[in-house]
């Protein structure tokens, strides 16, 4: 295999961490979760053959991975996250600190399929037909996730806070 | 990002059809021709519940990657910057000549380390698999690999800020670390960074010359109490001087010659007595 897409796939493991941390808002789910992805991805690099950004394929992987483990997980992980919350990054202000964990929290109160979307989508800034490949759905049901899922972390940080977080302007 | 960009869109969101929540979405998302950007900035201008709803949605997008982003400038766990083990049967694998390839080369190299140590055969990769019982050394060759090539950010501290380096690693690994100098010797210091070690945090400094060569140099307290000499090991380009002391075990990995590579830690040894 060229060492070019070895080099290629290691560029992606920030960004594949970003987003397994967003996923499972657990720093060691989400470490775990981007190893086996990267054993996955380096196992199946010559099946690749440049069939499109490799980021998005590595991201395909994970979400692949990602969704075994939910169904593997016996409970339902979206509603035991909040007990279970990451180590946040040392941030200058305890307001802000407090600000970034009502967000997490209701980050991993969303249903994973719509939080998958708004992260591949607004984060990691896929385009919408690569969300739609790496989550196998068509390019409606992306749509339809993304605004679900704008309008639920929205409606949650306003119940979670008790005061808008967000600036909103209606 | 966007490959396949605004052309596949114009189907989904043609020129001069009436706005959807699809296309304030794709707005947002700046994945948009330029165009159908200025409909919806004209369909916005007239609609402050929509321009509302829009402008709540940029704000989400802001606050994730506010929440998100700092994992970018986290450092890489060795565990996943380490190659897995088929890896090693990869035909390409020994052949790391250029630059492009030093941190493959390094990945490798670490690969190798206990082997060309043993002066025996390198053992079956499940007993070199990243984990605590790994040397010290091991580590250092790799963390000098995957930090080295990073030209964004690669230190936590840089340099200008040597006494809050050295107070910082100082805290954090529970005893008094020194930052040595070598700027006699042609590297000046560009900074340094915590790592994980095998059995707690380890330091990183590292240093470059004029051309840009770096060097790293590796501290950790897990190897302290056996002073030993130098040792030497070299594999796929990198060179690493390593010995220990009563407080910490320390390596000196660089793409230098070996004469160099000797005569830096030789300073780096005297400067730490």
């Amino acid at each position: 295999m060229p060492p070019r897409h070895e080099a290629d796939i290691l560029a992606c493991i920030p960004s594949l961490r970003r987003y397994a941390r967003g996923l499972t808002g657990d720093v060691h789910r989400a470490d775990d979760l981007v190893q086996d992805t990267l054993e996955r991805a380096w196992r199946r690099l010559s099946l690749w053959r440049r069939r499109g950004d490799l980021r998005a394929w590595a991201f395909s992987i994970m979400h692949n991975l990602y969704v075994d483990g939910l169904r593997a997980r016996a409970g339902r992980p979206e509603d035991a996250a909040g007990e279970d919350l990451p180590e946040l990054p040392e941030r200058p202000t305890q307001a802000d600190a407090l600000e970034l964990r009502d967000l997490d929290r209701a980050l991993q109160r969303l249903a994973p399929e719509l939080r998958a979307v708004l992260l591949l989508v607004g984060v990691e800034d896929l385009s919408y037909r690569q969300a739609a490949a790496v989550l196998g759905v068509p390019l409606g049901t992306v749509m339809s996730r993304l605004s679900r899922a704008r309008e639920r972390l929205d409606a949650l940080l306003r119940q979670d806070a008790g005061a808008p977080r967000l600036q909103r302007v209606k | 990002m966007n490959d396949d960009g605004a052309r596949p869109f114009s189907g989904l969101f043609p020129p001069g059809s009436p706005i959807s929540e699809a296309d304030l979405h794709a707005y947002v998302d700046g994945q948009l021709a330029a165009a159908r950007r200025g409909e919806v900035e004209a369909f916005l201008a007239g609609r402050p519940q929509a321009a509302g709803r829009v402008a709540a949605w940029q704000a989400q997008r802001r606050a994730l990657h506010g929440l998100l982003d700092p994992v970018l400038d986290e450092p890489v766990p060795l565990r996943l910057a380490l190659p897995r083990r088929e890896r090693r049967a990869g035909p390409a694998w020994p052949r790391l000549a250029t630059a492009a390839c030093l941190l493959l080369a390094g990945f490798g190299s670490a690969w190798f380390l206990r082997g060309a140590i043993d002066g025996a055969a390198p053992r079956d990769a499940a007993t070199l698999a990243a984990g605590p019982a790994e040397p010290f050394f091991q580590r250092a060759a790799v963390a000098h690999a995957v930090y080295t090539p990073d030209r964004g950010r690669p230190v936590e501290i840089g340099g200008d800020q040597e006494a809050l380096l050295a107070r910082w690693l100082s805290r954090r690994l529970g005893a008094e670390v020194r930052v040595p100098q070598l700027a006699g010797l042609g590297y000046e210091l560009v900074g340094g960074r915590l790592l994980p070690g095998g059995t707690g945090p380890v330091a990183q400094f590292m240093y470059a010359d004029a051309a840009g060569q770096r060097l790293t140099l590796y501290v950790t307290r897990e190897a302290a109490g056996a002073r030993t000499a130098f040792r030497f090991v070299r594999e796929g380009g990198i060179n690493v001087f390593y010995w220990v002391d009563e407080r910490f075990g320390y390596a000196l990995s660089g793409a230098a010659g070996r004469d160099e590579m000797l005569r830096l830690s030789e300073s780096v040894y005297r400067q730490l007595q």
